[in-house]
């Protein structure tokens, strides 16, 4: 020891005795103990997710929009189909809430029903794509070298050729009706979800997790649906959530131009295409849907953003 | 000696989901002029939140200042607006990473980023600037400097870039460099190198260094006094002689003799610490250590200790310094 | 230092990159060495020499370029993918990154667990959920942290996590990859210290990975020191210590910060070139103060015995 020239004692509270100064050790067991409450990742999402006023504003709308268009129509004592040419164009009022277009059919029912047709167009079409885009993306990713070369250029080449052309084509060889739609919308719709599969797929494979997963004998199997995909699973919800709005946006594209579904069956888009001849005179036949298709898609967009935040805590922390 | 940056009484939380982590819960220290002061501490001591506090780095929110004072050069740096805080920046105070990869921007070439620094902060002209330039790197031991100025940072090396670093933070002469775990990521080879830069550097500019790090050896090397954090306290301070030759902290103790020496003989087993350091989100109420410390008794775990002093350099925070544990305990 | 029987004999292993350009990194450039049972051969170098490529080819998570590897006198390289997947319960890793080796979103007991179903060890649940118990208790943890999420967790007990993971199949080998460079000091002794009390307890054999000359030095029987892609100088640790032969063994223990501001004040440095050429080294780069050779022409000779050291092939 040094001589200690100067030493200033620290200041003591008064009541301390002897006994305050036993040993007692290190104690390994409150040394070691895990303080914070314990959240999986998912949930740890969730709950950020919660927290995300703009995004779960967002989730209700869609919800609300969901649940009316499932059960607005029946609310009315009107259908979708009727005609009434003696009642067309009518400013909304106490019988017909949302008026009623040219030939007299109730734009409230007609507008629930679009938006019926419209998201089921949407989420059937995201659906596809989820399965045929992880399929082939992870396939990619995953075995990499001359299979992911030969299906990437496959999928380049898809994605080249324009979209609208394909859909044209087919809905020339097809009947326009729904399916046809969704099936024009699938078929270069699955390819930005493969590219997003496969890049994360690739950045995941060489994680030290997945090979110790390889280091202990796991198979392609387990490696790709245990540990790969699960680990995706943000980006993968993420796309799912923007592509719907696309595809419903598609959809209404195509009914407007005329290739989507025909009369009497509505869609958003179909409905904003037959209220363009007189919007001028009868704006409401165009406000309702046009509002409503804006409104989905703001919702599903912001829920998309708010989904990458929560999945993503890297993003912002 | 003057010191050039007084921390007195500091604080800094972070705000998160389900509470507050408390990083730095009370920081006191000077730095001299032209001293090179460590801050030593494992992850999440609050060193290089102590650090990041002082240049202004820290968005806040989440952290906040809760109390103290930064002075520098008697100025209290809490207090300055952004717009004066990046007058200093770079200018008086510099500031070197960890991560030489990400702390050079990729698409500006090496010598433009040294220059905008000196046309910025010295109103320097752009020939001016340059001449300086080749000068510093020069300096930090980067050989064909002219050649090397007009290169990007992914033509350089791991080593190279951070002897660019410390060029760029050294290129208006500040009077502080703060340094943030600088060699963490390099080879020890490459460390070494780095060391002898900064140690160089010194002499010649006369600037005072903080050295945030966890790696006691390169404290010795360096370094004129030490402050070893633990849990965003201080728990000992002093010179570099009182550290290594009379550490007074368990803490302090125990992570020199869980450190392997190459002049020590095979078979001698390391002792550990054993443990985890404490959750600052809830801290202990007692000496942060206790849970982990050989000597702990039971006033620990119930009031955190202030200092005892040992000389004008030395100080430690522990109950096993206090005169009544002595007279419990007099065989030790 | 009395040692069992050869378990891991390395022969002119080779595992080259393919790297933009028509270029070709060798990683790995002919390297040759043997663990006898129970030994743990400590293999250094700076990052981007090689070293943790070996550990992985040696685990044929890399296919080798060329070279074997045989375990008990059984080339691993030519196994089935079946009889490899039995193989791989012999052998296991620990690897650099507690926070990159453990999966996110499995709980601590499915990633102790995996290992157990993958070779169907585990009759049941309770089984599975009573060995993952024991395993945790081995390495020092809570078993009631069992159901936890790795992020949860400090590092120094992910990679205890890590290490009862790789005892899950009761391996007889284990490349211990960088185990302690991610942790903090006063981690470090105790990881390095369960791992020297698993190996006297489970008789286990290790290959330890690290560029700290000075744990690698405390944990290891024999040293080998790897640059670019070779091993330059291979002896007993104490010996490699004592007398280091090659200019690039000499600069590293140079290198090394002492705890000791006495020590350090007299210390002379030994600079190595930094030629500021990045990762990617060429072969004719193994200039090191004190002459430059070409390495691609090197052998190792034994100087004296168990003393290897990289020399430039006569003739």
């Amino acid at each position: 020891m040094e001589a200690n020239q100067q030493i200033k004692v620290m200041p003591s509270p008064a009541d301390l005795t002897a006994d305050d100064f036993a040993r007692i050790g290190a104690d390994e067991k409150q040394a070691e103990i895990i303080q914070r409450e314990s959240v999986s990742a998912l949930k740890d999402a969730w709950q950020r997710l919660l927290s995300n006023k703009l995004a779960m504003t967002a989730l209700f709308i869609l919800i609300a929009i969901a649940l009316m268009s499932i059960f607005g129509p029946l609310m009315s004592k009107f259908n979708y189909y009727s005609n009434d040419l003696l009642s067309g164009n009518m400013k909304p009022n106490s019988e017909h809430w949302f008026g009623t277009d040219d030939f007299g059919r109730d734009m409230f029912v007609r507008t629930w029903y679009g938006a019926r047709i419209s998201l089921v167009v949407g989420l059937v079409a995201a659906l596809i794509d989820l399965c045929i885009g992880v399929v082939y993306g992870g396939i990619m990713g995953f075995f990499g070298g001359r299979v992911d070369t030969i299906m990437n250029k496959f999928s380049e080449i898809l994605y080249a050729i324009p979209y609208l052309l394909v859909t044209i084509l087919l809905l020339v060889v097809m009947e326009p009706s729904l399916v046809t739609i969704i099936i024009a919308l699938t078929i270069t719709g699955w390819i930005n979800m493969s590219w997003i599969v496969r890049g994360e797929i690739i950045q995941l494979k060489n994680r030290e997790f997945v090979l110790a997963s390889r280091s202990m004998g796991a198979g392609s199997g387990r490696l790709l649906f245990r540990h790969l995909l699960p680990n995706a699973l943000g980006p993968i919800i993420v796309t799912v959530t923007l592509s719907v709005p696309n595809a419903i946006f598609a959809e209404a594209f195509l009914s407007f131009l005329g290739l989507g579904v025909q009369a009497p069956v509505a869609s958003l888009g179909s409905m904003i295409n037959d209220a363009l001849t007189g919007w001028l005179y009868y704006p409401w036949r165009m406000l309702f849907p046009a509002v409503l298709i804006s409104l989905i898609m703001l919702s599903f967009n912001i829920l998309g953003d708010g989904l990458r935040d929560a999945l993503d805590p890297n993003l912002k922390n | 000696m003057e010191p050039i940056l007084q921390v007195k009484d500091l604080h800094v939380s972070f705000q998160v989901k389900g509470g507050e982590v408390k990083a730095v819960r009370g920081m006191n220290f000077e730095v001299g002029k032209g001293e090179t002061v460590a801050i030593v501490g494992e992850s999440g001591s609050g060193k290089s939140v102590t650090a990041q506090t002082i240049m202004r780095l820290i968005p806040s929110p989440p952290s906040i200042v809760k109390q103290g004072e930064i002075l520098f050069q008697g100025q209290d740096i809490l207090k300055k607006s952004n717009k004066q805080m990046e007058a200093i920046r770079g200018k008086d105070i510099g500031m070197i990473f960890q991560d030489p990869m990400t702390s050079l921007n990729p698409t500006i070439r090496i010598g433009k980023q040294i220059t905008e620094v000196l046309i910025k902060h010295q109103k320097m002209s752009a020939g001016e600037a340059k001449k300086r330039a080749i000068e510093m790197l020069k300096l930090v031991g980067i050989k064909n400097a002219e050649a090397r100025f007009n290169q990007y940072p992914h033509e350089f090396s791991g080593g190279m870039r951070q002897r660019a670093m410390i060029a760029i933070a050294l290129a208006c002469r500040p009077s502080l460099l703060i340094a943030d775990e600088p060699t963490t990521a390099l080879d020890v080879t490459i460390q070494a190198q780095i060391m002898d830069v900064m140690k160089d550097m010194q002499e010649r500019l006369g600037t005072s260094i903080i050295l945030i790090t966890h790696d006691l050896g390169v404290v010795a090397g360096m370094c004129d006094r030490v402050i070893v954090m633990y849990a965003g306290e201080v728990v000992e301070s002093g010179t570099k002689w009182e550290i290594f030759k009379n550490p007074q902290h368990p803490y302090t103790k125990g992570l020199l003799r869980s450190m392997p020496r190459l002049d020590q003989k095979k078979g001698e087993p390391l002792i550990p610490i054993i443990g985890t350091p404490p959750d600052l989100i809830k801290p202990p109420i007692g000496c942060p250590f206790a849970a982990r410390c050989d000597k702990a008794m039971k006033v620990c775990e119930r009031i955190d200790p202030e200092a005892t002093v040992f000389s004008d350099t030395h100080l430690a925070r522990c109950w096993n310094l206090h005169p009544m544990a002595k007279e419990v305990h007099p065989n030790e | 230092m009395s040692k069992g029987k050869t378990l891991i004999e390395v022969e002119g292993l080779k595992k080259y990159f393919n790297v933009g350009g028509g270029g070709v990194l060798k990683a790995v450039n002919d390297i040759s060495f043997s663990i006898a049972e129970g030994e743990t051969l400590g293999l250094v170098g700076e990052s981007g020499c090689g070293k943790s490529t070996a550990g992985r080819t040696i685990l044929r998570l890399y296919e080798p370029t060329a070279g074997s590897v045989r375990f008990n006198g059984v080339d691993i390289n030519t196994l089935s993918p079946g009889k490899m997947k039995a193989m791989r319960r012999d052998m296991q890793m620990i690897f650099q990154d507690p926070y990159a080796s453990l999966n996110p979103r499995f709980t601590v007991t499915d990633i102790i667990g995996e290992a157990l179903d993958i070779h169907k060890m585990a009759g049941s649940r309770k089984e599975r959920k009573k060995r993952v118990e024991e395993l945790l208790d081995m390495v020092g943890l809570n078993p009631d942290h069992a159901t936890r999420y790795p992020h949860e967790f400090s590092g120094g007990q992910r990679q205890r996590i890590g290490i009862a993971r790789a005892l899950a199949v009761n391996p007889k080998f284990i490349i211990c990859d960088e185990p302690i460079s991610a942790l903090d000091v006063s981690i470090q002794a105790q990881v390095v210290n369960l791992l020297e009390d698993l190996q006297n307890r489970l008789g286990l054999t290790y290959l330890f990975i690290a560029h700290d000359l000075s744990m690698v030095k405390h944990i290891s029987d024999r040293v080998a020191v790897m640059y670019l892609g070779r091993i330059v100088e291979l002896a007993e640790s104490e010996e490699l210590y004592a007398n280091p032969l090659h200019p690039y063994t000499k600069t590293l223990l140079s290198a090394i910060p002492i705890p000791d501001p006495e020590i350090e004040a007299n210390k002379k440095r030994i600079i190595h070139e930094d030629h500021g050429n990045g990762p990617i080294h060429t072969d004719k780069d193994a200039s090191v103060s004190g002459g430059t050779y070409d390495l691609e022409n090197s052998e190792l000779v034994e100087v004296s015995k168990g003393h290897f050291v990289s020399m430039p092939k006569k003739g």
